[in-house]
């Protein structure tokens, strides 16, 4: 259902993202532990994709032929589960219960726990192959469904994904686009530093796929670049969305500290007023 | 004597009795299973032939992936398929999927509940010549103690192929170990196969010790067995085929005159199956036990037949082992 995006429906996502943006913190506060740079720098895109590129219906999760959103690097799932509530997949208030005994919302998404994860992940490194094993279940029945894979950057260094890129490549796989959350931080520090992906581009080209890098942060680039991720029909194609890390929260943004870690009590006020200041903020530029 | 209700191979204590590798039966098992269910699908990591996956992929090309050297490649994709209706057969040697490939499998095939079937070759120490390597000896360890898996472990190439065939009418994962070269068949066509229950193959008047034995080792244990009744020392012989779900049941009704046990396989005695049934008697039975297998050791390179002979897996072994647990027993 991709289809261009009228200047309201623009305005529609950038405000939810930023709604979204304030449910995360005030969710990874709630929990205690968990990720805050990953989840706040993926906001928009899964903003864009549960409101608008996504061929989903948040009522019925397990229809045959819904698109597949999989999730690689689990540990940002605050972002996801914040965006499914959003959309109608549970109540919102079920967004306390993150990383809780009893809860559907695992600390890393667990597919079993709840309806509308495609996959179980945490461990990286795993999550492209099994939306593989996706695309190709769907190709055998003869399905139309388009299955999307996120990674993160630093979950390029593993070997998995690499095994993985080369038979994508191999088969031509063309229902299938990959997402690389390319915000240059891993735990340990900047991805360049612990280990260097650069040049990323010329790698994925290497190994036979079609290569396109889009703003993470800007709604309308990112319909535009999955609509022509849909076009290349004759090799599978990465889309790498360059993302800054902790967006929105002036104080998390580029610091790979926040990597693996939420806000405490009053970091999270900061953030929260922040965020509501450029909710404004973003109202005003589309009054003007 | 050989339990006449099972319709055994009659010929299995023949010099020249018939043999076969137990791969051979996963490849009919799986063909027969491609022909029969449109969902099955198999996948290779650069060894379908000696897994004796290439008959499917001759015959369904469209339904089989050789993803190269790449194990844990090979159970993510099967786990994809699997959570979209297939059922993935995953070839390769037992050292690599699932040992190489461990946390992969843990993650997105076993915790994933997903319907992917793990078929393991070249396990064991049979692998000999190739050294421990290749000799995979920790499988059953390192996948009995997955929540939620099946694990097989046919003895003979006709049993394979029907436990190959049995593992696609559950909806769990499955663990399937098959070895590499020709062993003696010691069952027929008829002899009847369930899942999750283990068979009395040689059985006697008043037997005085179990012999639990699981794999291509259980035709040791079938000729010791023979010649300890011989020596006056006659005893029960169970095949365990199936390792998880472990038939409880089974283990109470043939220890219960026995009391006395003794397990043989092909694997390191620490987390295997006479592990599995030393867990479950230690708590219902407990019972003088001993344990047939390597002794937290790598084994080496050489003639499988004399590398269990040197580690004291074979035969004399086993009725030594007998012998001592019923001494045990008695005091």
């Amino acid at each position: 259902m991709t289809d261009d995006i009228h200047e309201e429906k623009l305005k529609e996502l950038e405000l939810k993202a930023e709604k979204g943006r304030e449910l995360l913190i005030k969710t990874l506060l709630e929990a205690g532990s968990g990720h805050s740079a990953g989840p706040l720098d993926m906001m928009d895109v899964f903003i864009t994709f549960y409101f608008h590129i996504l061929n989903h219906d948040p009522k019925n999760p397990d229809w045959p032929d819904r698109d597949r959103l999989v999730l690689s690097n689990g540990h940002i799932c605050p972002v996801r589960y914040v965006v499914m509530a959003m959309a109608g997949y549970f109540p919102i208030e079920e967004l306390k219960t993150l990383r809780k005994l009893n809860s559907r919302l695992q600390g890393h998404p667990h597919r079993t726990a709840l309806p509308g994860l495609e996959t179980t992940s945490g461990p990286l490194g795993e999550g492209l192959s099994q939306g593989i094993g996706i695309a190709l279940a769907a190709q055998l029945d003869k399905k139309h469904y388009y299955t999307y894979v996120i990674t993160g950057d630093g979950e390029l260094n593993e070997g998995n994904i690499w095994e993985a890129v080369m038979f994508a490549g191999k088969i031509k796989l063309n229902n299938l686009v990959m997402i690389v959350d390319r915000n240059n931080i891993q735990i340990d520090g900047f991805t360049e530093d612990v280990m260097p992906l650069e040049p990323l581009r010329e790698k994925f080209e290497a190994f036979n796929w079609h290569v396109l890098e889009v703003d993470a942060h800007n709604i309308e680039a990112i319909v535009d670049v999955i609509n022509e991720a849909k076009s290349i029909y004759e090799k599978p194609t990465v889309v790498i969305a360059h993302a800054t890390p902790g967006k929105g929260v002036t104080f998390m943004e580029k610091d790979f500290h926040w990597h693996g870690k939420p806000p405490n009590k009053d970091e999270a006020k900061e953030a929260l007023h922040e965020l509501r200041t450029l909710r404004g903020k973003i109202v005003s530029e589309h009054q003007a | 004597m050989l339990n006449p209700k099972l319709k055994l191979n009659p010929k299995l204590f023949d010099k020249d009795g018939e043999q076969a590798p137990t791969r051979a039966g996963y490849g009919t098992g799986l063909l027969y299973l491609g022909e029969n269910n449109p969902n099955v699908v198999a996948l290779s990591a650069d060894l379908a032939e000696s897994t004796h996956a290439h008959l499917f992929a001759e015959k369904f090309p469209d339904r089989f992936f050789e993803v190269g050297i790449g194990e844990q490649n090979m159970a993510a994709i099967s786990a994809g398929l699997a959570v979209t209706g297939k059922i993935p057969f995953m070839s390769s040697y037992a050292t690599f999927s699932p040992g190489k490939n461990w946390e992969t499998l843990r993650t997105t095939a076993i915790y994933n509940k997903a319907n992917v079937k793990i078929a393991g070759h070249h396990a064991g120490i049979m692998t000999g010549p190739d050294g421990a390597t290749h000799q995979a000896t920790e499988d059953i360890a390192i996948t009995r103690c997955w929540p939620g898996i099946e694990i097989y472990v046919p003895c003979d190439a006709i049993e394979a192929k029907k436990a190959t065939i049995a593992s696609a009418g559950t909806s769990n994962p499955v663990y399937l170990r098959y070895t590499r070269d020709k062993t003696p068949v010691m069952t027929t066509e008829f002899t009847p196969f369930e899942v999750g229950k283990m068979q009395d193959f040689w059985i006697t008047d008043k037997p005085e010790a179990t012999i639990f034995a699981t794999g291509y080792m259980l035709h040791y244990a079938l000729v010791a067995a023979k010649e300890l009744e011989e020596e006056g020392f006659p005893t029960l012989v169970v095949n365990v085929a199936t390792i998880k779900p472990l038939d409880e049941e089974g283990i109470m009704r043939f220890t219960g005159h026995t009391k006395a046990v003794v397990t043989v396989e092909d694997h390191q005695v620490a987390g295997g199956m006479g592990s599995a049934i030393a867990e479950f008697l230690a708590k219902t039975n407990p019972l003088p036990m001993e344990f047939i297998g390597l002794q937290d050791t790598f084994a080496e390179s050489g003639p499988w037949q004399e590398i269990i002979e040197k580690y004291n897996m074979g035969t004399k072994a086993i009725k030594s082992a007998v012998k001592k647990v019923i001494a045990r027993k008695k005091k």
